[in-house]
């Protein structure tokens, strides 16, 4: 009969309605800025830069090789090496950008600065809420800016981080084995 | 008593004034609640309508602005005020200037022949329902302005659909009307409102609740939703099809301004339809009468308006064949059966007969026309060709 | 009196405004919008005399209505977009101020010397929308009825004429 699927329709309508003050399940709305959905792990944003131990200075990871500068896509980095070395964390002495500065309005978060880095040093963010009110300085990160130490890269991406602690690992031992030869055939 | 206390209220401050200056006073002090009334009205309705849609669609409505988002209007009202008004430089300045202005205005007019209470009515005009479809017939006029004077093709094409859809829905809208009006004997607002205030047992005198009443308020309210262009019928300000349609070229105040003309024409025919059909300021029931009138005609109208959230938030849009066929093919030979019908049940003595008559007229009528809209048959098999 | 009188005055120079301009404007659409003002204007000026019933009709039929109807037909004709010249090439614009005032002391003579205006004023009893219904349903119900059969008529020709350039186009 005609209007007898308007009816249902209707029915279905109300039914909705007024169980949405009875069901919260109903309501799939998460509210955003007093509640937020869990981001996924693998979640990537924008870059930020690696360092060791507690003094972002010298635990820096990077030492300007300038790979990433070069590979980047859009060119948004920008590093000036350092005349000088500084001791890195393990006593090493290493080159050092003297300036490390990322345009985030640029970047488009492609991560291929992450896979050419030889050394770790640069890993994605997954922070999302940066909005700013200066349009062009704001968004020019620096040095100081992009230094996050490795324990805020193990809490964003456990897993990633110990698969590169295992790697760094294997890695030290297989540098340590080779030097012991040496030092036992020595 | 509460029901007269708008009135008592009008009559004091008029003591006040110099008797000069009376009579416009008299008719400021009649003409200020209604230009105050609506518009809060409106603003509530927005946000009625998006909170009562968004919990249709399993979401909330806006919930930042006020408490429970309730000042949400102001929000809205301020983004509109500061948007920049732009006029497309091939557009006609004059008259796309007068468009909302024109609409404003006959928007605002079939108010004055409306009773919201007891003796509360701004115009007794004796044609009153008359005078009511005149103002509505000209609002027309402003949407073909708005659509026209944009210079765009779009705006053009929604503008003539939006004016063919108010003209087809003219006539079961007014056919229904006649019915009522033969059955009260008066074009007057205020005299088939009385003719309504009867009780008989526990059931009102009401117009709705018989059954060429209930068929016509039905067509009423249909021809109703179509008038004022609100989904389903709003295919000429669709906003996923033809983006606003014959209000495209519109911004910032202008485009309030219509958005205030459309909610206010959608609240005068409501309260058209109360007048007619729901008995005005009346009780639903008997023992209610204590509750002042026009507490029952806002109550009435909160109601209809659900009832358009309601069906806006259920229905999908109607396509501009399927909407004139409609109007002509089913509403314009259902609503002559109605007009026969309320005069069947006029002229038949009171008792079943009348009601099995009346009931059956309609009956037959909509199950012969319902059949004619149902395009179950049409959708033919497909036939596959081939090339040899 | 006095306010019945200016308002006389307003509604005539609003409606003689919105006649010379329905004539002398360049846009065809603002000719047919000038012409609703006109219509309009003719409608209040009934209200004002106190027939409430056609001066609404006028409204709802003419501004409503036709109004409309010749809007819809510049819209679907394109004769609003060509800044066309007069068809009829204009001679001495004195010939039509003689026409315009024959014809208006021809009119004038015409309502002076009927039988309205000998007529003492308004009749006694206003002639509410039941008399009217009345009368037309008694009295007059041959020619409502021969109207109706014209508009059906009407109707059905154009439906038939729009009809039938469908299948000459299929």
């Amino acid at each position: 009969m005609l209007g007898l699927g308007i009816i249902k329709g209707l029915v279905e309508t109300a039914r909705n309605f007024l169980g949405s003050f009875v069901d919260k399940k109903r309501l799939v709305t998460v509210q955003f800025p007093e509640e937020r959905l869990p981001v996924a792990e693998a979640a990537r944003n924008f870059p930020f830069l690696i360092y060791d131990g507690v003094d972002p200075e010298q635990g820096l990871r990077c030492v300007a090789c300038q790979i990433c500068e070069k590979e980047c896509p859009p060119r948004c980095i920008t590093i000036e090496k350092s005349k000088d070395k500084k001791p890195d964390f393990i006593g090493k002495q290493q080159f050092y950008p003297a300036v490390f500065d990322i345009d985030v309005s640029v970047c488009m978060s492609c991560q291929i600065c992450v896979e050419v880095c030889p050394f770790d040093a640069i890993r994605m963010d997954n922070e999302f809420e940066l909005s700013t009110t200066d349009r062009f300085g704001g968004l020019l990160w620096t040095k100081e800016k992009l230094a996050r130490p490795n324990e805020y890269y193990e809490a964003i991406h456990p897993t990633e981080a110990a698969e590169v602690e295992a790697r760094r690992a294997e890695e030290k031992t297989q540098a340590e084995a080779k030097k012991q030869p040496s030092a036992v055939t020595q | 008593m509460l029901d007269q206390v708008f009135v008592s209220l009008k009559h004091w401050l008029l003591g006040y004034s110099p008797a000069a200056i009376q009579p416009a006073v008299s008719i400021l002090l009649t003409i200020l609640p209604i230009l105050l009334v609506f518009p809060v009205l409106f603003a509530l309705t927005t946000v009625l309508e998006r909170k009562g849609l968004g919990r249709i669609q399993n979401r909330y409505g806006p919930n930042r602005v006020g408490f429970y988002g309730i000042l949400q209007p102001m929000a809205d009202a301020l983004k509109s005020l500061t948007k920049e008004d732009i006029v497309p430089a091939s557009a006609d300045r004059a008259v796309h200037f007068l468009a909302p202005l024109i609409l404003l205005a006959v928007a605002f007019l079939p108010y004055a022949v409306l009773p919201i209470g007891r003796n509360m009515i701004a115009a007794n005009l004796d044609a009153g329902v008359l005078f009511f479809f005149a103002i509505g017939a000209i609002s027309e006029l402003s949407v073909f302005m708005a659509g026209w004077s944009s210079r765009n093709k779009y705006s053009l094409l929604g503008a003539m659909r939006a004016v063919a859809q108010m003209i087809s829905y003219e006539v079961p809208l007014l056919l229904s009307s006649i019915a009522v009006i033969m059955a009260a004997g008066s074009l007057n607002t205020v005299e088939i409102v009385n003719k309504q205030a009867g009780f008989s047992g526990i059931f009102p005198h009401w117009y709705v609740l018989t059954p060429w009443g209930f068929a016509g308020f039905v067509l009423f309210m249909i021809a109703a939703t179509a008038e004022t262009n609100r989904s389903p019928f709003d295919l000429p300000e669709g906003e996923s099809e033809i983006i606003a349609g014959y209000y495209i070229e519109y911004s910032g105040f202008k485009f309030a301004l219509f958005f205030l003309g459309e909610y206010l024409g959608m609240f005068a025919i409501s309260g058209l339809g109360i007048t007619l059909f729901l008995g005005g300021w009346g009780a639903p029931l008997p023992f209610l009468t204590w509750v002042p009138s026009w507490i029952w005609f806002f109550a009435k109208l909160l109601g209809l308006i659900i009832g358009f959230i309601w069906v806006r938030g259920t229905l999908p849009r109607l396509r501009m064949d399927q909407l004139m066929n409609f109007a002509w093919k089913f509403m314009l030979p259902m609503a002559l059966v109605v007009v026969v019908s309320a005069g069947a049940w006029r002229f038949l003595p009171q008792g079943v007969t009348r009601w099995l008559i009346s009931t059956l007229l309609l009956a037959f009528a909509y199950g012969l026309l319902a059949r004619g809209v149902e395009t179950r048959n049409k959708i033919a098999k497909r036939i596959y060709r081939f090339a040899e | 009196m006095s306010q019945m009188s200016a308002a006389f005055l307003i509604l005539a120079i609003v409606t003689m405004v919105a006649a010379c301009a329905a004539m002398t404007l360049r846009g065809l659409v603002h000719c047919a919008l000038a012409l609703a003002v006109a219509f309009a204007g003719i409608g209040t000026l009934y209200l004002s005399l106190g027939a409430q019933f056609l001066g609404l009709a006028q409204l709802l039929v003419y501004v409503g209505a036709i109004a409309v109807l010749i809007v819809f037909v510049i819209l679907l004709t394109r004769g609003g977009e060509s800044d066309a010249s007069p068809l009829i090439p204009t001679g001495l614009p004195i010939t039509g101020i003689v026409v315009a005032t024959t014809m208006l002391a021809l009119l004038a003579w015409a309502v002076f010397h009927s039988f309205a205006i000998h007529s003492l004023g308004p009749p006694a009893t206003p002639a509410t929308v039941r008399e009217l219904g009345t009368v037309l349903m008694a009295e007059y119900v041959l020619p409502l009825e021969v109207i109706g059969l014209m508009l059906t008529a009407a109707m059905i020709g154009a439906v038939v004429v729009a009809m039938k350039e469908k299948q000459d186009t299929q």
